[in-house]
């Protein structure tokens, strides 16, 4: 780990080389660079998952902590290579009016020609990819379950502000839900004549879900609430009778649909780390979440 | 699309090819297993199974029958599984996973000639269907010796077991080997087709699973700047090699009688190369893919002296990486005057206009350097060099270098100049690796391939002509060593194989990479 006080982004990239060639250069084949911005507090954690996911997708990371935006400009940073993983990791604290420029710390910092993804570990920004960070990516990856003000509303209005490019860890919790329903209503072929989705009453997932359902089925989804964990129960009515998953502890889940048995399937709750490597698996625009985050922003404002 | 089982007219509203995220996931199905206590069963298939249950790939309610000569009921059955996974899964043990598998678990106790047995299995899949909802989808997996097949595929057909109702499917996976010549190959295919339908036999070559095996055609196939190059104008010839540290451990009685040739060559390498000199294909659907890898393997041939391009040793006594270990001959189970091979080199052409005066060089082998399996494409020297002849002394062929296993990944090897105030060059490797990256994420080859199965994706597995066309390719120099007669030449444990095999190449002008 290389100390750096008072740095600028020119020592940084002269401490990654450095670093590199004193490790025997292991963190070569780097596909992209991963920006995550995270407070101070949460920034240990945030780094751990970012650098599970680079696991799957070996990258430089650059921690960016936004500090106090008053007084003289400063930055601080730690470099680092090796330890156990396959990239490079920087984290830089920003204090003072360079707060309000990181873009300019961070672009000589990134990968040459490599995509730029950019995870908000915590608070994301109104509009992300407007934001200074945000505009350098090609993937802006927020999480309306971590915002820490305004929860309700958070998922409205990153759906609002939708560009090609955003995405939510929301929307990533989804899949394996959306995996089991599609594959589900494979074996009926039959019109879906309404649907339940019952979560938590806070559930950005569970928002995004009745409206993915409705989007598609075209049909009345009701959202109820429950005590949790995240959603608990999704009901697809057709003719024939329901088609019921429910999943009360998070992990395990029981299928029961019509002329066939009640079947238990694992159903667990991503961790951040599987999130973050499913969204860096493919960086061009998600189709199906830009309709579903359209359809949302118009949902709630009628 | 992961299944279709009625109108096709229906499209599901959740499904949209747009929507990248949402994984294959098989239909309702089962499995039957056959040889549930060998080491591919506990080794591979059970652990892939548990990944992919893990990995949420598998249907609700899958079931896995285990059929073998054992007093076992289904806890003892769900035991042996469970010990299978947690020592050899490659994803974290969860108690959620377990419970919706092993709820799933059968087995039904019998031998291959056993007709109540069989009985007793047929019931036991009715019975799924209805408990289970596996919608009488079901796949038998054969990993037993193929001596075996014969019998239970008649003791399956006898039990009404292969035929599939409407919308609904039967298929039987198989390991190799594919037979030991063209002959057993084609009987092999009769006994199964007699059952089977042609599409409904999944031939495991574990090779093809691997994600460096498909990046050979991403890489070929996606790219502008390997495509110029990859022919005979400047390809001085290709090495592609399989080399394990082992010798033939417990697997006397498979081993003594096939030989390295039958065991590699013929499966693994041939489809490497296949892959590596074939024209590009339609699309990467089964039937294009395989109409290339056939139209390349039936342009191989086999050069008319064949004690000057082949080679064949067997691993005398030595020290391998530090240990003392036995020779061939007096491994348990061997025959102290065996003529097995434990190494086997060999060269072939391939007679259309992209390659033509390129060999490919061929060779597998028990007891070498390291483990190692890698395709070595190694390019002509540059047609004129403006340097003093000093300065390139130790500048040899530019090589593109597939690195299959293990350390996955390419290796491109070029001249550069040493720095200093001479000019002086010499080879440096450029290297690209899923090393250590990618890998731990990517699933396992057998995970894969038993996913395909289920869905009914035919494109990694071969089809029944390119093991024949296989088998025609090696059957004249297998019949050439058998007629010499000679004893395999003796070469040194923990080496790099006969100097026969060195020779082989030398008269050419060539020598063979060290891996």
């Amino acid at each position: 780990m290389i100390e750096l006080t008072d740095t600028n982004s020119s020592e940084i990239a002269a401490a990654f080389v450095r670093d590199r060639i004193r490790a025997g250069s292991p963190a070569m084949g780097m596909v992209l660079t991963l920006i995550v911005v995270v407070e101070d507090e949460e920034a240990e954690e945030a780094m751990a998952c970012a650098r599970a996911a680079s696991k799957e997708h070996p990258a430089r990371v650059l921690g960016v902590i936004l500090g106090d935006g008053r007084g003289a400009p400063q930055v601080h940073a730690q470099v680092g290579i090796g330890q156990g993983w396959t990239g490079e990791t920087a984290m830089i604290w920003l204090r003072g009016e360079v707060v309000k420029h990181p873009d300019s710390v961070v672009l000589p910092l990134l990968l040459p020609d490599s995509p730029v993804a950019v995870w908000w570990a915590g608070n994301a920004p109104m509009d992300p990819a407007h934001d200074p960070l945000g505009a350098l990516a090609q993937r802006r990856i927020t999480d309306a379950a971590a915002v820490t003000r305004g929860k309700q509303k958070a998922m409205h209005t990153l759906c609002a502000a939708y560009s090609p490019g955003n995405t939510d860890l929301a929307w990533t919790r989804l899949t394996p839900w959306r995996a089991l329903l599609a594959s589900a209503l494979d074996q009926y072929e039959l019109p879906v004549t309404s649907a339940v989705v019952t979560a938590e009453r806070i559930s950005p997932s569970a928002d995004l879900m009745a409206v993915w359902l409705r989007e598609r089925l075209k049909v009345r989804v009701e959202r109820k609430s429950s005590k949790g964990p995240g959603i608990t129960e999704i009901v697809l009515e057709t003719k024939k009778g329901p088609i019921r998953i429910t999943r009360l502890d998070g992990k395990l889940a029981t299928i029961s649909s019509p002329e066939r048995p009640d079947r238990p399937i694992a159903l667990k709750r991503l961790e951040i780390p599987a999130l973050l490597a499913e969204e860096l698996r493919r960086l061009d625009e998600d189709n199906v979440y830009a309709d579903v985050a359209k359809a949302f922003a118009k949902k709630s404002l009628s | 699309m992961t299944q279709t089982n009625g109108t096709a007219s229906w499209t599901n509203p959740l499904r949209d090819p747009e929507d990248r995220r949402l994984p294959r996931i098989a239909g309702p199905c089962g499995m039957v297993l056959f040889g549930v206590t060998g080491d591919l069963s506990r080794k591979k298939i059970m652990p892939a199974i548990y990944d992919l249950a893990n990995r949420g790939l598998l249907p609700p309610g899958f079931s896995l029958v285990g059929y073998a000569r054992r007093d076992w009921n289904n806890q003892d059955f769900a035991q042996i599984v469970h010990d299978s996974v947690k020592e050899h899964a490659r994803t974290e043990f969860r108690e959620e996973v377990w419970k919706q598998l092993s709820e799933g678990f059968r087995f039904v106790p019998g031998e291959f000639d056993d007709d109540i047995a069989f009985g007793t299995l047929a019931h036991t899949l009715d019975e799924l269907d209805i408990v289970r909802g596996t919608g009488g989808n079901h796949a038998f997996y054969l990993a037993i010796p193929p001596g075996f097949f014969g019998q239970v595929v008649q003791q399956l057909k006898e039990h009404g077991m292969v035929d599939s109702q409407p919308g609904s499917w039967r298929r039987v996976v198989v390991e190799k080997p594919f037979g030991h010549d063209l002959e057993s190959a084609k009987q092999l295919q009769a006994v199964l087709n007699d059952a089977f339908p042609s599409g409904s036999i999944f031939r495991i070559d574990h090779y093809l699973g691997k994600e460096t095996v498909q990046n050979i055609l991403a890489m070929r196939f996606a790219n502008e700047m390997f495509e110029p190059i990859w022919n005979a104008n400047y390809v001085d010839h290709v090495q592609i090699t399989m080399a394990e540290d082992i010798g033939i451990g417990g697997r006397a009685g498979y081993y003594d009688g096939i030989g390295a040739a039958r065991d590699v060559i013929q499966n693994h390498l041939l489809q490497l190369m296949a892959l590596v000199a074939m024209e590009e294909p339609i699309s990467f659907d089964a039937e294009n893919l395989r109409a290339e890898k056939l139209k390349v393997l039936r342009s191989i041939t086999v050069p008319h002296r064949l004690d000057l391009t082949t080679a064949r040793g067997q691993y005398a006594e030595g020290w391998s990486g530090g240990v003392k270990v036995n020779g061939f001959l007096q491994e348990d189970g061997i025959k102290p005057r065996s003529t097995t091979e434990t190494y086997a080199a060999v060269t072939l052409h391939v007679d259309n206009r992209r390659w033509a005066g390129v060999p490919f060089y061929l060779r597998t082998g028990k007891r070498l350097g390291r483990r190692v399996t890698e395709v070595a494409i190694v390019f002509k020297p540059a047609p004129h060099l403006p340097f003093a002849a000093s300065a390139t002394e130790e500048l040899t062929r530019n090589a593109l270098v597939i690195r299959v296993q293990p350390d996955e990944g390419t290796t491109l090897r070029f001249g550069a100049k040493v720095p200093g105030t001479a000019m002086e060059i010499r080879d440096v490797n450029m290297d690209f690796a899923y090393g250590g990256s990618f890998v731990e994420a990517s699933p396992e080859a057998y995970e894969r391939l038993i996913l395909d199965v289920l869905l009914g994706d035919p494109p990694l597995f071969p089809h029944h002509e390119e093991v024949e066309q296989s088998w025609t390719i090696l059957d004249p120099i297998l019949d050439y060593w058998e007629r010499k007669g000679h004893r395999p030449e003796q070469y040194p444990s923990g080496g790099w194989g006969p100097s026969s095999a060195n020779a082989m190449l030398k008269r050419d002008g060539r020598t063979w990479r060290r891996p």
